[in-house]
């Protein structure tokens, strides 16, 4: 099962790295090794394991290796594998839309707000749709923030109102009115079968027909949520895995001064 | 008992003692009301089932006719015995009238206990044998091809369809699940009422339906009479329609619950008063069913900290176990929840973390407590999230937990898939049987980190239980005692389905089921 692992056949590859042609690294640049992982629903065997490798080889990895398999139950094996992969990627041709504002912290980001604002701003957020969970709008604006990042709630110059879960769309907006909100967050923890984008999607919606798209700042965050998509579901910014409520205050603070919202 | 962590058991006393002053505040208000929940789960024991034209389900039918003329507070029991006696009907051919507009329930020809307790005395006793028979089915697997050892194994099915459902579950079960639980779809909580019939459309999980329980319970006992041990079967009741999906487990044989008014409250927002009243008649079902149930005190550390709120978790514990023993349910019924929640980077994480889930147990020897991986800090690298189920895996049966809820490498990715859960069930295998005497060849030393955590944890919380008791848990909930999550005692959802008991008000399933079997 462990062919080549211990190969001692020539490499006979380009070393060096040409970042228009990148391919994965394993332990030798360009030896395009990948390790994956998968079910197939099939009963265990040699025609399996078979399957396996066509399969891998259609992927585009070479000399495949099937490294471990296993029945799951009746009629389904797990497989891991390993491969070369032989596709490339231009990376130096690369442009992914990013959050334009400088990070800063949160007493920066208080002093950047008092200088260029003069007043608090309230930022109202909810996890909005079916959507039950609070973890990612609690991470973000609770008092006590996540993994050392303060939540919004311990910013001087920010009022923030967490609605919790479950929050319609238009219950959402309405309370952003009533406080005068300068920015909505929306997060969204699930996306089982993209639920998540149907009701971001359902939102802009909805701040448009009410004529308040451009009355507010409208961000969106989740584990599965890029920036990229926001700004093509129609939002201002989209916070993902790895950001914390630093990323969102500075992006809102910088993005009404660069409005002129005051 | 000799304790492990030198816990001052008069300490744990004393706290039990609060914790019981404060449930008894709660059990004086809930016994003087009842809820459109707790009465369609009465309509349900009188065998009302299936759904009207606009697919109604009839004990909301029926309910709603009651409420609608402000009577809500007599009961349904009230009305459809005086409606039998009047038409001659079975309770199912009068809902099915009353969704028809043929018949107008509220009229009164007797309010004599005697005469309404006779008519309804045959269905009673029919839904009673219906719960018992099923009991005893769970019994006799459970001495015939037994069961597997504790911490029980517990992994969830969350496809959406039932069928689908089915086989991931069996599947589990063949690679060594021992509780099968069918997560709910995103909102059912929210819902007052109970969908009906096989579903196969749901987020992030299925709908709970009697249907569903019917078709999940037949191929879990399928599975375990070829695996040769009897696999558990787990929903959950906590929602707007917490006694219902508690009689409708019972009649269709679910082994564990997720029953905890707690949770609602704080994790959906649905009103305490609500849900207070709803768990009551829920637990003393479980109780009389056999069921297991579990308490969401885990969660508490989804929102706030591991280290700052373990006692807060503590502190709910000891007060759900004595709300739980007002329902009458046997301690060993009593998965009480507790979880593995703290940053994986803090240092000696591990046997603070060890030093609750042993003091969790020593606290309640009997429980069948219910352990809850880490969720907080899985960050997609799925390979350290391997190495963070097995330190809880260790904890597990180091402590002898009683329900090990199984992390998945992939949680906070996707719900899990099959592989995901034979890598996780394999990682719990390993480890309960390579280390399976630990518990008993350890000793923590005195004066040490452990014994200092425990120590700490349960001084903790008896100041806290001490306030709860001065201002009451509804106060207490309003202050954001648990969770970091405010809620207002009127605020929150269902507070329009409670009502105070009337004049001719009867549930003689309380007195019938409350602490028997």
């Amino acid at each position: 099962m462990s062919e080549g692992l211990y190969s001692m056949e020539a490499k006979d590859y380009d070393k060096t790295l040409d970042l228009t042609k990148i391919k994965p690294y394993g332990d030798t640049m360009n030896d395009g090794k990948v390790q994956l992982s998968f079910t197939l629903p099939v009963p265990c065997g040699a025609e399996a394991v078979e399957a396996a490798k066509q399969l891998l080889k259609k992927m585009g990895l070479e000399n495949p290796s099937v490294v471990f398999y296993k029945e799951l139950t009746e009629g389904f094996t797990f497989f891991n594998c390993y491969g070369s992969c032989v596709h490339t990627v231009n990376y130096s041709d690369i442009y992914v839309p990013k959050v334009e504002s400088n990070v800063m912290d949160m007493y920066e980001t208080d002093k950047y707000i008092k200088e260029n604002i003069g007043r608090k701003i309230v930022i109202v957020g909810a996890s909005t749709g079916t959507d039950a969970h609070t973890v990612g709008i609690d991470a973000v604006m609770n008092m006590k923030g996540y993994a050392g990042h303060y939540g919004l709630e311990r910013y001087e110059m920010i009022e923030a109102y967490n609605l919790g879960s479950q929050v319609p769309n238009e219950e959402f907006i309405a309370k952003g009115l009533e406080l005068h909100a300068d920015a909505l967050l929306v997060s969204q923890t699930v996306t089982q079968k993209d639920v998540h984008i149907q009701n971001m999607t359902q939102f802009i919606e909805l701040m448009e027909a009410e004529g308040l798209r451009d009355k507010m700042i409208c961000c969106c965050g989740g584990a599965r949520v890029t920036h990229e998509l926001a700004k093509e579901l129609g939002f201002d910014a989209g916070f993902g895995m790895n950001t914390y409520a630093d990323d969102v205050a500075s992006f809102i603070a910088q993005e009404m001064v660069k409005r002129g919202m005051k | 008992m000799q304790s492990k962590l030198g816990l001052d058991f008069n300490k744990v006393e004393y706290a039990r003692g609060l914790a019981k002053n404060i449930a008894e505040d709660v059990q004086a208000f809930v016994e003087q009301y009842t809820t459109v929940a707790v009465e369609r789960t009465l309509a349900r024991l009188m065998g009302i089932d299936g759904v009207d034209e606009n697919a109604v389900p009839l004990p909301n039918v029926v309910v709603d006719a009651v409420k609608d003329k402000g009577v809500l507070g007599e009961g349904v029991l009230f009305f459809i015995a005086n409606a039998m006696m009047q038409t001659g009907l079975n309770p199912q051919q009068i809902a099915e009238k009353v969704a028809a507009g043929e018949l107008d329930i509220t009229k009164v020809v007797t309010r004599d206990p005697q005469r309404i307790a006779a008519t309804l005395q045959l269905v009673i006793d029919e839904s009673m044998n219906r719960i018992r028979t099923r009991r005893a089915r769970r019994e006799h697997y459970l001495e015939t091809i037994g069961e597997g050892p504790k911490p029980y194994l517990y992994i969830i099915v969350a496809t959406g369809n039932i069928y689908e459902d089915v086989v991931q579950a069996q599947a589990g079960a063949r690679q060594g699940a021992d509780v099968i639980a069918v997560i709910r779809t995103t909102g059912q909580s929210l819902l007052d009422y109970v969908p009906y019939g096989a579903t196969t459309e749901g987020f992030g999980g299925t709908f709970a339906t009697q249907e569903n329980f019917r078709i999940m319970r037949k191929a879990l006992d399928e599975v375990g009479e070829e695996q040769g041990r009897y696999i558990r079967l787990c929903n959950y009741c906590s929602g707007l329609c917490m006694p219902e999906i508690a009689i409708m487990g019972a009649f269709e044989g679910l082994d564990v619950m997720l029953n905890d008014a707690l949770y609602g409250i704080l994790f959906r927002d649905i009103n305490m008063q609500r849900t207070l009243i709803d768990q009551y008649m829920s637990r003393i079902i479980n109780g009389f069913a056999g069921v297991i149930i579990n308490t969401g005190e885990d969660n508490y550390l989804t929102t706030a900290d591991a280290v700052e709120a373990a006692h807060t978790v503590l502190a709910s514990d000891l007060i759900n176990e004595q709300l739980a023993l007002m329902a009458g349910l046997k301690e060993e019924q009593m998965g009480l929840g507790h979880a593995f929640e703290m940053d994986p980077m803090l240092e000696n994480g591990f046997l603070l973390e060890l030093a609750q889930a042993q003091m969790t147990r020593e606290i309640f020897p009997k429980a069948t407590l219910k352990y809850m991986p880490p969720t907080k800090f899985m960050t997609g690298n799925i390979f350290r999230g391997h190495i963070q189920d097995a330190l809880f895996n260790m904890i597990g049966i180091w402590t002898h937990q009683g329900i090990q809820l199984l992390g998945m490498p992939t949680e906070a990715i996707h719900t899990p898939f099959m592989s995901d859960r034979y890598l996780s069930i394999e990682n719990a295998k390993y480890i309960f049987n390579n280390m399976k005497s630990i518990g008993e060849e350890m000793q923590f030393v005195e004066g040490g980190i452990c014994r200092n955590r425990a120590k700490e944890v349960l001084d903790n919380t008896t100041k806290l239980l001490e306030e709860i008791v001065k201002e009451g848990l509804f106060t207490a909930l309003e202050k954001g005692i648990f969770g970091d999550v405010k809620r207002p005692k009127n605020g929150g959802k269902g507070l329009a389905g409670v009502t105070m008991k009337g004049a001719n008000y009867l549930n003689p399933f309380v007195e019938l089921m409350k602490g028997k079997r």
